[in-house]
Parts: structure tokens; sequence; C-alpha cells
């Protein structure tokens, strides 16, 4: 720790205070806000994220953090506000372009494309197919050589997700772990920079959460940017190299995992500001 | 998913013919009513001066001096005698039957002798009417086919009240309707497409205890009632029989829409046998004196039809806002899944709003068969409306779905103040696609959330 | 009762003309309800413009048959790009009541007093394919084997119509069997989540909506060229509930699926028809139960019947997987 050739090491030096600038963010917002009928669901005045390292979102149930995900990701639309990714704004941008501008994100309830294969779902998610035009996609000679090499990457990254003996079954047919697998493998597919990974360990065995927190960590370490809503605090401590706290739409605080879990803030966000309810631990 | 309390197949097939035969029992008319569709005919539509239809007009057609039939003319003008065969016939208009004002363009033109009508032709005749001062001496005109003179229209100023009471009286008739179709859809989620057929079971079964030659002869007020008693009933035996297996066995939301449509089919078409293609009017308040009231002229009929609905849905907003069952309907509405788990009985609230929906759906059939005629596809005409109403208003908002019923149904008759009639419908549903563009989740929807 | 006129006129009935128009206008419709998941049931509205744009431009404007095609595909594309633009966005339900809606509003205004110039009103336009007849290349007389006899025009426009349906049937194949298809499909599960993998839904349904809307408009063409007439009635919200049907029965999302599914709809269509007028002539059915003025409507029953059916009891259809419609029941 304290070198700059980990994504902690880089953030070693920050201060732990919302809104902080950071040293190389990736994903810079301002002023962004989202209300659903008068009810402010999401009003974060300023927030970086860091390229490279492992950003755990948290925060109570109610607290912003998939709204705010839906805005970046272009799944919802913003009230107001200004957000840039890797340079480039974002802001009210479609959601296809979002994920083609390498920010791809996963769901809390998986997304399956449950007819069609393990394996199409994958082909599916690769870039720039030339047979996805509607008329290049009669003349197959066009697009068999590419066809070809997304199936090899597909297989590669079944491989790695342990997912190869069910190459060929529909998707429809996985356990809800296989489909979280199934999810990151697809979202890898994109080759994107970012991930934002909605709640992956929802519903998940310990093992396999045990599992997807190597993966997500080795994606990491292959100098992936990841971004992940989480309400368990106990998952976020392990992993994340940096974790943001949410509380009525608001970022109510940030730091390093060790620093937020004693964070009044945090705190009081957790147990609830009522004085005199009983302490409660959050549960999955 | 297929989980517990899923019937067997024969248990839903036996559901399904238990279905069947009460619809046939609820519109159980002598077949001998059911008329031809094929075959020969003469017909024709009746229009006045002003290109409106004319109504109530009685046509008798004779060969060689022996009557063959007669029909009287329906709202939208129109008349069919059905034929023995083929041949030549006189048809002849009945002049006391014609409205004040009204007359044939010639004198004699009442009626049209030597018709001659060819093997399965449905021969059309046209009675041209023009105000009396335009009454010509026979002979003077042309014949049969002339175009009617050009009709001195009167001021819009003057037609507007009038199509503004028609639009409104419309838009009563929709409301009531849509308003069932609205919360079926908001407590189920299933977009019913045999809503319409429950509007025509209730048209013709009052049509059955009104008017039917071997039926009980009911005065309309009581045949009415009992035909929403029918209604709500056959909502009921739906949603018990159909409906909540299908839910039960976990059958998908575009699956249900599609079977209502099979469903629709089905009614719509073992009403036409049974009641038959032909439209009929119940035997009271058909012809009635209009009373004036400002700018505004109406029959009491029509005053009666518009305060009726208004009080029924004034009723129907009152019974959802103040009652324990409206309070679990609007629960069940706005989240199913918490409304189940905070104790509410949701197949029983589903129960409770099939048949409700039934039953008002039945009453709009009665008024709507009171206000124009009583026909097979009466309900299926009026589905597209009450669609456009429900969405209008936002999908899923009973109030909304009055509000946009309103809306199409005076819409419609507005329409007819600068366009042809025929046209007053494909008008409101045009508004249906144009707020679609500018406001998707209605004018008192919201927007959804995701994620 | 004489079955072997029954079946012989239920063969013919199953290859011929239209069944070939429906089937036409099913497959349309199985790019858009099978691979797309587009609830679009206002399919007799695509078959209408492609019906008139050839009958207006023949008989109102004396264009020769070939330019009238043209034009009826260019308003199906039209119709397509006017009701798609701002309804695909919507929800499922929407669209199906949007499109229905059209279709009528269509219907409605093609059928009124005030386009009867250019219409024809409710008497419609008649005598539009002449071109077509005369490069018939059968000389008069009766082809084919028992049960399958046919007139020399009826061959010629079943030659026209399943030439068609077996072209639209390779290109459907071709499409969805390459990653255009794939996208599609994949929309179907699930549009967010193919958004999220960067696909532009809307694109790409506005192409499905077009690509089925063209293929439907073909339908309506050759239903009209078959008959030598269109009117605005025949092209009753009916039509596309019959197109339903028959693509549920043949199998949504199955290439072969609308064409099986036509050709066995028809079959049953008249094969019910002979056997009920058959049944009612020869005094099996008393014409106090169903008289024979009473057989059509009859025969729509049924099909609401088998479309309920059908749709609870095997909403695969013949040709799909049990397997893939539990996942659909979600």
């Amino acid at each position: 720790m304290g070198d700059n050739t980990t994504a902690a090491g880089a953030l070693a030096g920050v201060a732990t205070e919302p809104g902080v600038t950071k040293p190389d963010p990736i994903l810079t917002a301002d002023g962004v806000s989202r209300s659903f009928g008068g009810l402010v669901a999401v009003d974060v005045a300023h927030l970086e994220l860091q390229r490279g390292a492992i950003t755990a979102l948290i925060g109570p149930n109610g607290a912003g953090k998939t709204t705010l995900f839906n805005v970046l990701t272009g799944f919802d639309r913003a009230n107001s506000g200004r957000w840039t990714f890797d340079g480039t704004s974002l802001s009210g941008v479609s959601a296809y372009r979002v994920a083609r501008n390498g920010m791809v994100r996963t769901f809390q309830l998986t997304k399956a494309l449950s007819r069609l294969t393990v394996l199409e779902n994958l082909q599916l998610a690769a870039t720039g197919q030339r047979g996805e035009g509607l008329f290049t996609a009669l003349v197959r000679p066009l697009w068999r050589e590419q066809e070809a090499q997304n199936r090899q990457r597909a297989d590669e990254l079944l491989q790695r997700f342990r997912l190869e003996h069910l190459r060929d079954a529909h998707a429809g047919t996985l356990s809800g772990g296989q489909r979280k697998l199934l999810e990151l493998a697809r979202a890898l597919m994109v080759r994107p920079t970012m991930l934002m990974l909605d709640e992956p360990m929802a519903g998940v065995n310990p093992a396999l959460a045990q599992s997807l927190l190597e993966h997500i960590a080795q994606l990491r370490d292959e100098g992936l940017t990841v971004c992940f809503v989480e309400h368990d605090m106990d998952v976020v401590m392990g992993i994340s190299d940096w974790v943001v706290c949410m509380g009525d739409g608001q970022v109510i605080a940030e730091g390093p995992p060790a620093a937020i879990g004693t964070n009044p803030a945090v705190v009081d966000a957790y147990l609830g500001k009522q004085h005199g309810s009983p302490p409660q631990k959050e549960s999955p | 998913m297929d989980t517990l309390g899923a019937p067997t197949g024969r248990g839903t097939l036996a559901r399904l013919v238990v279905l069947l035969a009460l619809c046939a029992l609820t519109v159980l008319l002598p077949a001998a009513s059911a008329a031809a569709q094929e075959g020969e005919s003469v017909r024709g539509s009746l229009r006045g001066p002003d290109g409106d239809p004319v109504r109530g007009v009685t046509v008798t057609v004779t060969q060689n001096g022996k009557d063959v039939g007669e029909d009287t003319s329906g709202a939208d003008g129109s008349w069919e005698v059905k034929l023995p065969g083929p041949g030549d016939y006189d048809v002849e208009l009945d002049l006391n039957t014609l409205p004040n004002g009204v007359v044939p363009r010639e004198r004699g033109g009442e009626t049209l002798e030597g018709v001659t009508v060819s093997p399965d032709q449905q021969r059309a005749v046209i009675f041209p009417l023009v105000p009396p001062s335009e009454q010509t001496g026979p002979g003077q005109d042309g014949g049969e086919t002339g175009p009617p003179a050009p009709p001195p229209e009167p001021p819009l100023a003057e037609r507007f009240p009038d199509a503004l009471l028609g639009g409104i009286e419309y838009g009563a008739v929709i409301a009531i309707c849509a308003v069932g179709l609205s919360l079926i859809f908001g407590t189920t989620r299933l977009i019913n497409f045999a809503h319409g057929e429950l509007v025509t079971i209730g048209a013709v079964a009052a049509f059955f205890f009104n008017a039917t030659a071997g039926g009980p002869g009911l005065q309309l007020i009581m045949a009415g009632a009992l035909a929403v008693v029918v209604g709500a009933l056959f909502g009921g035996v739906v949603e018990r029989g159909l409906w909540r297996p299908l839910r039960e066995r976990g059958t998908g939301r575009i699956n249900l829409f599609i079977i209502s449509i099979g469903l629709s089919l089905l009614l719509r078409h073992v009403i036409l046998v049974l009641y038959g293609s032909r439209p009929g009017s119940y035997t009271d308040y058909d012809l009635q004196q209009n009373v004036e009231f400002g700018p505004f002229s109406a029959a009491p009929r029509d005053l009666s039809i518009v305060g009726i609905s208004v009080l029924t849905l004034v009723a129907v907003a009152l019974m959802l806002q103040r009652t324990r069952i409206g309070t679990a309907i609007r629960a069940v509405s706005d989240n199913r899944d918490l409304a189940e788990s905070s104790g509410i009985d949701v197949h029983r609230v589903v129960l409770v709003v099939w048949i409700l929906g039934g039953g008002l759906a039945a009453l709009g059939g009665v008024m709507f068969g009171l206000a124009e005629v009583v026909a097979w596809d009466m309900g299926f005409k009026l589905l597209l409306l009450m669609f456009a109403g429900v969405i209008l208003g936002g999908l899923g908002s009973a109030y909304g779905a009055m509000a946009g019923s309103f809306l199409v149904g005076i819409v419609a008759h507005l329409s007819t103040l600068w366009f042809p009639i025929e046209l007053q419908n494909a008008w409101a549903m045009l508004v249906l696609i144009v707020v679609l563009l500018v406001r998707p989740q209605g004018i008192l929807g919201r927007r959804e959330r995701i994620g | 009762m004489d079955f072997a006129a029954i079946l012989a006129s239920a063969c013919t009935g199953a290859i011929g003309p239209i069944a070939a128009a429906y089937a036409l206008a099913a497959i349309g419709l199985n790019i858009h309800f099978g691979y797309t998941g587009l609830l679009n049931f206002g399919q007799v509205a695509f078959m209408l413009v492609g019906a008139y744009g050839v009958a207006i431009s023949v008989s109102v404007f004396a264009l020769p048959l070939w330019v009238g095609v043209l034009i009826g595909v260019l308003c199906a594309i039209v119709l397509a790009l006017l009701l798609g633009a701002p309804t695909v966005r919507l929800r499922s339900d929407y669209l199906a009541i949007a499109t229905i809606a059209a279709g009528e509003i269509l219907r409605l205004f093609y059928r009124s007093s005030a386009a009867q110039p250019v219409t024809g009103g409710v008497y419609g336009l008649q005598r539009f394919a002449d071109d077509f007849y005369a490069l018939n290349p059968f000389s008069t007389g009766r082809y084919g084997f028992w049960p399958f006899t046919f007139a020399a025009r009826d061959l010629w426009v079943m030659v026209l119509g399943w030439g068609l349906v077996l072209l639209a049937t390779v290109f459907v194949y071709l499409l969805v069997h390459s990653p255009w298809g794939r996208v599609i499909r994949a929309i179907r599960e699930d549009e967010e989540a193919a958004r999220s993998l960067g696909k532009n839904v809307y694109s790409y349904k506005l192409q499905s909506l077009v690509l089925g809307g063209v293929i439907g408009s073909f339908g309506g063409m050759v239903m009209v060229i078959n008959t030598q007439s269109a009117s605005p009635d025949s092209f009753d919200p009916v039509v596309t509930f019959f197109i339903y049907t028959l693509l549920v029965l043949g199998g949504a999302g199955r290439v072969i699926g609308p064409v099986l599914g036509s050709v066995l709809f028809w079959f049953i269509m008249v094969f019910l028809d002979a056997l009920l007028r058959q049944a009612i002539g020869t005094g099996y059915i008393s014409p106090n139960v169903i008289s024979a003025s009473e057989v059509g409507a009859v025969r729509f029953a049924l099909v609401g019947l088998g479309l309920l059916l059908l749709m609870v009891y095997r909403p695969q259809g013949i040709l799909g997987r049990k397997e893939e419609m539990v996942l659909n029941g979600r």
C-alpha cells in the first residue's frame, strides 16, 4: 500500500469527504438530479470515480443508488446535471450509446435473454458487428469471419466463467447464480472500460458470491474500472478500493472501506436517524 | 410460474364448457329471430336533407300486392328487408313515419315499383329526401340515383349545442363501459379485448327481456336492470372460470391478451348466431319529442342517459374512495404484491372488479342500445373508443378513463360539424394517436419508473 | 354427405391464392410478433395500403401494374414509420392499441364518401390487375390432379402468391440466422438488456416494423389481385386476428410457422364451411339450430374458440417447443 501501482494506492492520499476530487477520474458528475413527482430521488452535487479502481456505491434502500446508476447509464433521464466519461460528455446520451462508449451495466434482477442460447447471449454483445445491418445480414460472406472470431472470444469468456458446459443451453434454463456469471461475461464481451454492476451479489449463495468477488477483483487487476451498487456493508469491505455512501439522494460520505464503516454520517444513514430505535444490522 | 394450485387441463376445459353454456344462455333468443346474412334482400340508408341519418321510418316491400316484409330504419338510417328469392318487388316508404320537415324529393317518390333483384343480390335503393319546399312533381327530376339537392345547412352556432350534447351522451356511455375496462387492467394488467362483448351482452339481454317476440316483454327499466345482473354475473363467471385459472397457471400477459381476442371473436359470433345480424330497438322510449332548453334540444331519453351515466360514474368514484372494497381495489391497482402482503384478498378484489366491470359494461350496452340500436357488433365498435378513452386518461387510472371517454365522445360528435358522420369514430381514434405522440402516459397517467 | 367433395374443397382452399396471401401477411407479422416481440395488431393496415397502392395507381392514375406495386410498398414503408416512430418506444400494450386503431382509422377513411373519387368509397376499385393476367402463361383449362385442381387463372395467381411466400421465407430465414436476427430476438426477450449491450433498440424495432409491414403489403396485393377487387371492408380488424390465429397455430418465431399455419388454417376453415353446409343441406343439422346463412358466423366463432384453446393449451403452436414457451411465461 502507499505506492501508485495499485488503485488503492493511488487513492491513499485522497481526503475522505463527499465530492472529493480524485487523482485520475474516469467518470465525473456535476449537479445530477432526478425527481419523481416532487420526490427527489437523486441530487448529487459532485462525484468522481477513480480509473482502474473498484468503487462501491452503498447506502440504505431508497437512497437513490439505482436511480443514479440508471441516470448515468442512460436508462433514466436526469432533470438536470452534466457528466463525462473518459473525456466524453454522456449527459442525456441514450443507453445504447453509453454502452458503446465503454460504460456497460448489469441489472439487479438479471436479464438473461431466455430464448437465446448462452453462446448467443455472448455473441450478441460483441460490438461493431457487420452482420447487424439489415442488408449486410443477408450476405453471409461479409460477416462470416467476424462471427467466427466473436464466437472464439465468447468461448474463451465461457471458459473463464466456467459456463462452457452450458454453451448451447437456453439462457432461461440457467440457475440464478449462473445467470449472474452469464451477465458478467456478456458485459465483458462488449469490451468495456468501465463496468457498472447493480447489486451483483444480491440473491447469490455465499460460495458463488465469493467467486464473483474474485472475478471482479481480477478484472480490476486487468485494468478495468468497476463501480457496483451494494447495500450490504460486509460485502463492500473486502473488495472495494473506495466507497461512496448515498443517503436521501445525496453523497453523504466517501472514503476507503476501513474509514467508511466508522463514519458517523454512514452510521446515521444505515441505522436511521430516529433516536431510540434499536440498532439493526442491515441484512441482505 | 407453474406452481401450487395450478388446475388440471380437464378442470379448465370443464370451466370453459360452463362458460360457453352460460354465454349461450344469457343471449338465448328464439332461433327464428336470427336473420339471414346472405340471400336476396332490398336495403338502403335513409339520409335527410342535411345528410344526417333518418331513423324510425318504416319501409314495406310487396310483390304483386302481397306483403313480403318491412323494416324500420335504425339510428344510422339503414334498413333492410329480406326477400324470399329473386324477382321484381315494389318498395314503399311509409310517409306517416317520416319526421317533420322531410319529404320525398318528388311527389309519389315514396313508392318504387318494379325493383328487380337478381339471385344473391342485396339490392340497394335510394329514397332521396328533401325539405317540403324543394319537393317537385313527378317526372320533373331525375331518377332514383340522382344526388340529393345540396342541403341548406343551419349555421354552425346552431348545430354546435346539439353536437356537444350528443358528444356528452356518447362520452357518458363510453365512460360507463370503459371504467370497468380500466379497473380490470389496473388490478390484473389484462387488456380485456372481450370487453366490447360484455357491452353487447348487456344490450342484447335487455332486448331479450324487453322486445323479443317470445320473451317476457318487460318494461325497459326492469329489463335493463336484469341485463345489468346478467352482465355482472357473466363478468364474474369469466373471471372465475377462465382468467383466474389462467393466471394461476402463470400464463404470460401477452398470451392472456391474445386469449381475450379469441374470447371476443367467439362471443361476438355466438351472439351473431343467436341474435342475428339485424339491428333492433327497444319497445320503450323509442320515438320521443325533443324538449328545448336554451340552445339545446334533446329527447328525454338522451337526457336520462346522460343523467344515469353521470350518477353511476359518481357512485363508482364514491365507492372507490369511501368504501373498504374501493380502497382495496385502489391498493391492488397500485401495487398488487404490496396489497397481497398487507392482507388484502386479491382474488376477491379481482372478482369484485370483474362483476362490477361486467355490470357497468352491460348498463353501458343498454344505454347505447337505447341511444342508437341494438346490434351484434355494437360492443366491438365501441371497444376501440373505450381503449381510446382509457389510454387518453392514462392506462389503469379509473378517473382518467372517465375523463378520456368524455373527450373521445365529444370529439367524435363535434367532428360531425365539419366532417361526414361516417368518420366520427375515426377522428376520435386519431385523437388517441395524437395524444400517444405528445403525452404517452395519458392525461392523468404517471410516468413509470425504470429498473 | 359427400366427404370426397368436402375434402377436395378443403385441399384446394389450403393451397389456394387466399392461403398464400394470408401466409405472406403472417410472415410479416412473424417478424414483428414472433421475432421482435412487437404486438402489432394492425397488420391488416399494411395489407390495405399495399392493396390500395396497386388498385389506385392502376384504376385511378392509369399507371402500369408494376409501378402500383412499388407505390404499395412505399405506402407500407411510410405507414410503418408513421406508426412506429411514436409508438415503438411505448410499452407493448400501447403499441397493440395504437396499431389496431390506426388500422380502423385507415379503413374508415378509405371507405368514406370523401375519399370516394380516389378509393371508390364503400364500393372499392375493380379490374386493376389485367396486366398481370395478360401475362398468364397457362392456357385456359384445368390443371392438377384430384383433389388439387385449379383453373388456369387461379394457378397463375398461385404461382405469384406462393412464389412470393417462398421468397419471403428464404429472406426471413437468412435474416433470423444472422447477427441482425440475433439482435431482434434479443429485443423480444428483453429490450433493456439489448440496450445495455449497445444495441439501438429503437432503430431495430422500426426496421422490423417496416420489413414485416412491406411483406404484409404484398399479402394485401396478392389478395386483391386474386379477386381483381379492392374494397375497404375486406380489411376488417378480424383479418389481423385471423393472421394471429394462424401464426400461433403454425408457431410464432419459427421460419416455416406462418406458412404451415396458413395452409392448415385455410384447410380447417374451408373444411368446416363445406362440412357445415353439407350437414345442413342434407338435414344432419336442423336449420333451426344453424341455418345455412349462419355458417359464416359459426365458423368465425370456432376460429375464436380455436385461438383461445391454442393459447391456453399449446401456445407454442405445432412447430414450437414447449420448453421455449415455458421460458416465455414469466
